[in-house]
């Protein structure tokens, strides 16, 4: 059987994608995460357990991307030196 | 078990052999050749999938069988396999379906073409492991397609035939092919054999995975965030759910073709979608569906025998419901009695009356229904039940309705709970 090029489909039949679009979730926040560049250690742990993976590194410390951000809070739960405070986002 | 493996051996030819619904399902299967059959066993369903281990383990059926812990892991299972190109069967029953009903709204609308026999069980509460069409129906609208037989040879063909249905590029959709718990499941009876490289021929190389798949080859998202603010917006979902619509309302033509198809190959004759019985010349009919259907053309044939009109009309496919060979058969008659084996809570009657009552409005075509519910929890409906319900229909046609529903096997038990 030979197979159709997934992009010739109808694009009512079944549901599927071959191209990638991006639903950033960073609206949903209602809480942001702030890190307390001070007491960052840069041990990574919020890197680690960040479930949308947006943690970035920057030079002395670690930040999360806020177009990928949903404010679930894991990071700050997580962090070992309780260096990460989630701030309302009506503060910013 | 091994006489009943050794006997299944199939030879070019088709000849007899005697067997009950649940293996007939499962010879069936062995013919349609799957590649992949994932199972976990559940009364009255076991039996098939007992059978279905054994073809397997002895080289009958060359397929991966799946023991998976529940229905839920069966049938996800089987949607991963059939996106890797896999023709999947599964079976099941009852409570078996409840836990799988979250993967099972999921398969029609990813438009994988698989074949899972129903044997059909009374649903829960009270307590219960004997016949009944209740948990069929409870998912009638799910978008799955449903197929009712009649007797163990139906069984077996109209399995067969599911799968081509199911892959049928008008169609693309999921098959349930249900057959009655008790009545069918453990019914044993005469039946054809038909020869497996016909079969072969008949079905053609499984095309289950074309058109979405988990594919390297031809790299996909299967079933991204649709609707809403996903990219498409809520009109990307209306399409999908527009295709699956007309997808089932096609099945009704492919569903004809593939009957003629069988016929011609086979020599067997079956109603695709609505059976008429003795129904040319008559005042009025009963609305049968299952098995209770022979017990009914048994009573239609002794009241036309006492001199009455009476005819039958089967409804084999019940999803998508076929409305137009439904209306063109009750135009035939002055009045109807429609018997189901479960019940519609929401309107105090069967969901087959329910669905022949709109059908009928719909159709603009107004005549007088009777409705009997009976054969729960693995009661039997007789020649002798189908007798009252051909008389009290025929009261009916005279103009004097009587009050539905009318519950069949109400007989006096309750003394007997202690």
């Amino acid at each position: 059987m030979s197979m159709p090029d997934p992009s010739t489909l109808p694009k009512d039949l079944a549901p599927m994608a071959t191209r990638l679009t991006t639903m950033l979730p960073g609206d949903w926040r209602a809480l942001r995460p702030v890190v307390d560049r001070a007491k960052c250690v840069k041990c990574a742990v919020c890197w680690l357990f960040c479930p949308v993976q947006c943690i970035t590194e920057k030079p002395r410390w670690f930040a999360a991307g806020m177009d990928v951000c949903k404010g679930c809070g894991v990071c700050a739960t997580e962090c070992p030196q309780n260096a990460i405070a989630m701030v309302s986002e009506d503060a910013f | 078990m091994n006489q009943l493996a050794n006997s299944s051996r199939m030879p070019n030819s088709s000849r007899m052999i005697v067997c009950d619904g649940n293996e007939a399902a499962a010879r069936a299967v062995v013919l349609a050749r799957p590649d992949v059959v994932s199972v976990f066993p559940i009364t009255p369903q076991s039996s098939l999938v007992e059978s279905l281990s054994q073809f397997v383990a002895d080289g009958v059926l060359k397929a991966d069988l799946i023991n998976a812990e529940g229905e839920h892991s069966v049938l996800s299972a089987l949607q991963g396999a059939c996106l890797a190109g896999a023709r999947t069967y599964t079976a099941t029953s009852g409570p078996g379906l409840a836990f799988m009903f979250e993967p099972y709204v999921r398969t029609p609308g990813l438009r994988l073409p698989m074949v899972v026999s129903l044997v059909t069980r009374d649903m829960l509460s009270p307590q219960c492991v004997w016949g009944g069409q209740q948990d069929a129906m409870t998912v009638r609208e799910a978008g799955w397609i449903q197929i009712y037989c009649e007797n163990v040879q139906e069984v077996l063909d109209t399995v067969i035939m599911a799968f081509k249905l199911a892959e049928h590029k008008d169609v693309l959709l999921p098959v349930n092919v249900c057959h009655d718990g008790n009545y069918l499941s453990y019914g044993v009876s005469r039946i054809e054999m038909p020869a497996a490289e016909l079969v072969d021929q008949f079905l053609g190389e499984a095309e289950v995975n074309w058109h979405i798949a988990l594919d390297p080859d031809r790299p996909m998202a299967v079933d991204p965030l649709t609707g809403g603010t996903g990219p498409g917006g809520a009109a990307a979902f209306v399409g999908y759910r527009k295709s699956q619509v007309r997808g089932m309302q096609n099945a009704l033509a492919v569903l004809t073709d593939i009957h003629a198809q069988w016929e011609e190959r086979f020599g067997r004759r079956w109603a695709p979608l609505v059976e008429e019985y003795r129904l040319e010349d008559a005042d009025y009919a009963i609305v049968t569906i299952g098995s209770m259907t022979g017990a009914g053309k048994d009573a239609v044939d002794a009241a036309r025998a006492a001199g009455e009109r009476v005819g039958l009309i089967k409804v084999k496919t019940y999803r998508p419901f076929p409305r137009q060979a439904i209306t063109a058969a009750l135009a035939k008659v002055k009045a109807a009695g429609i018997v189901d084996r479960s019940v519609s809570f929401a309107w105090d009657c069967g969901p087959l009356h329910q669905d022949v009552m709109t059908a009928l409005f719909a159709s603009g075509q107004a005549i007088p229904l009777v409705g009997f519910i009976g054969g729960l929890a693995g009661a039997d409906i007789t020649a002798e039940h189908f007798q009252r319900v051909i008389d009290l229909t025929a009261q009916a046609a005279r103009g004097d309705l009587p009050p539905s529903p009318i519950w069949l096997n109400e007989n006096a038990h309750l003394d007997e709970r202690e």
